[in-house]
């Protein structure tokens, strides 16, 4: 079994996680980042990103890329699209045992694992999944052009995205499980106008359907518990985010919703480990403020660094 | 255009002519969408430890990839990326949207063959 040490190692490749590697590698501490999917996180998703200050105009991807190339250029070590085995943070070396069987040690950890799109977790989602059910309006739209669709949801995600998926689908219905939007008022307006919208609230969906594709859904009404099949081409799902935090529990400190509890230098309350980025509790999830966690973690772990470095000289370590 | 560090199909002749003499082939068709993007990083990191697959990408909007679209495997797909997975020109798998590196293995593994690791 290989050993590799490192002074931090940042768990997560979104831009908290490579905001993180930039400062500290920029700084000489020695630094990996392990990243479970592609470079980028979140990130990647956004087709283009218009207020990052400095920056007029730029695709989620190329700012992955900068970020990656900006880390690396300080010699930051990233091993991407690996699955962490094991792990052990409670020791003052902390450990992560990756899916080829090499074992990573490091005096600091910062968690920046960032969240996924939640999922309805009905029958038929897994199956029909690309087949009819989808998670991005820009990506799939025009497969539903002149095709009825319902979309799930109730933020501003959900009533935008069924306000541009009208360039495509003859009808688009909403279905949401409160008996009011989240999203903002203008969202709202915009949705209730277009006559090509119709809305259900206070409803579900709970199971689709379909052979090849999305034939149809069993939507309930949660006020009465009454279920209707639905015909429908297809479902876009836009519920929200559920932070990646499920393998951290017992392990660091989270709250009701599974999001990270850090202080205001990001520290976690577990020794040497920090945390950044849409995984912990804030209120806002923005790459700029994924940039900022990413820099207070970095520049909280290098500190508790050197005052590791310093109590091992005096222990004579 | 699809800024990836795969290599890229860009006509049905090449598609044909690729299918013709590679024995395990990968094909990503899609854009440089938030679906699509991590399946191209997952091929291109795999690029290097399944040396006896050759991985590419096509643009979904090429009119070309008619080639790929109108697959009768791909009927019924509504998410792209559309991934191929070739032996001998045949095809022996194909999945629509987003996938993980662990699916993706699992086929290639299943499909091609583990990568040697000596």
């Amino acid at each position: 079994m290989n050993t590799n040490h490192y002074e931090v190692i940042v768990i997560g490749g979104g831009p908290a996680g490579l905001t993180a590697g930039i400062y500290l590698s920029r700084a000489r501490v020695k630094t990996l980042i392990l990243n479970e999917g592609t470079i980028g996180g979140q990130m990647v998703l956004t087709h283009e990103i218009a207020n990052y200050p400095g920056v007029e105009s730029v695709s989620g991807y190329q700012l992955s890329n900068i970020m990656k190339r900006q880390a690396l250029s300080f010699g930051c070590e990233i091993r991407s699209n690996i699955s962490i085995k094991e792990f052990d943070l409670s020791n003052e070396v902390k450990s992560f045992v990756i899916s080829d069987g090499t074992t990573y040690t490091g005096d600091a950890v910062i968690i920046a694992t960032g969240g996924r799109s939640r999922t309805l977790g009905v029958p038929g989602e897994d199956l029909l999944k690309g087949r009819g059910i989808s998670y991005c309006a820009t990506c799939d739209g025009d497969f539903f052009t002149d095709k009825e669709i319902v979309v799930v949801g109730g933020g501003n995600s959900a009533l935008e995205e069924a306000v541009s998926l009208t360039k495509y689908a003859s009808k688009v219905t909403i279905i949401h499980q409160f008996d009011h939007f989240q999203a903002f008022e203008h969202a709202i307006a915009e949705a209730k106008s277009n006559p090509k919208i119709n809305i259900i609230m206070e409803s579900t969906i709970t199971a689709f359907y379909g052979e090849e594709r999305v034939e149809s859904v069993d939507i309930k009404n949660l006020k009465t518990n009454e279920s209707l099949n639905f015909k429908t081409d297809g479902a876009f799902i836009f519920i929200g985010y559920v932070p990646n935090t499920e393998f951290l529990k017992d392990r660091v400190n989270l709250n009701q919703w599974g999001e990270i509890v850090v202080g205001p230098d990001m520290s976690t309350g577990t020794e040497g480990v920090f945390a950044g980025g849409d995984s912990i509790t804030k209120r806002y999830r923005q790459v700029t403020t994924a940039v900022g966690d990413g820099t207070i973690a970095a520049l909280s772990a290098s500190a508790f660094i050197n005052d590791l470095k310093k109590r091992r000289e005096l222990n004579g370590n | 255009m699809l800024y990836t560090n795969l290599k890229h199909i860009e006509s049905a002749a090449q598609y044909n002519k690729i299918l013709s003499e590679n024995e395990n082939v990968m094909v990503i068709c899609g854009r440089m969408g938030p679906m699509c993007i991590p399946v191209y990083g997952i091929a291109e990191e795999l690029e290097g430890e399944y040396k006896h697959v050759q991985f590419f990408d096509m643009e979904f909007d090429n009119p070309e990839s008619y080639v790929i679209r109108n697959l009768p495997e791909v009927r019924g797909f509504m998410g792209i990326p559309f991934t191929i997975y070739y032996k001998n020109g045949v095809i022996v798998k194909a999945t629509s949207s987003i996938q993980s590196r662990d699916m993706i293995t699992t086929i290639l593994d299943k499909e091609f063959g583990a990568p040697n690791k000596n």
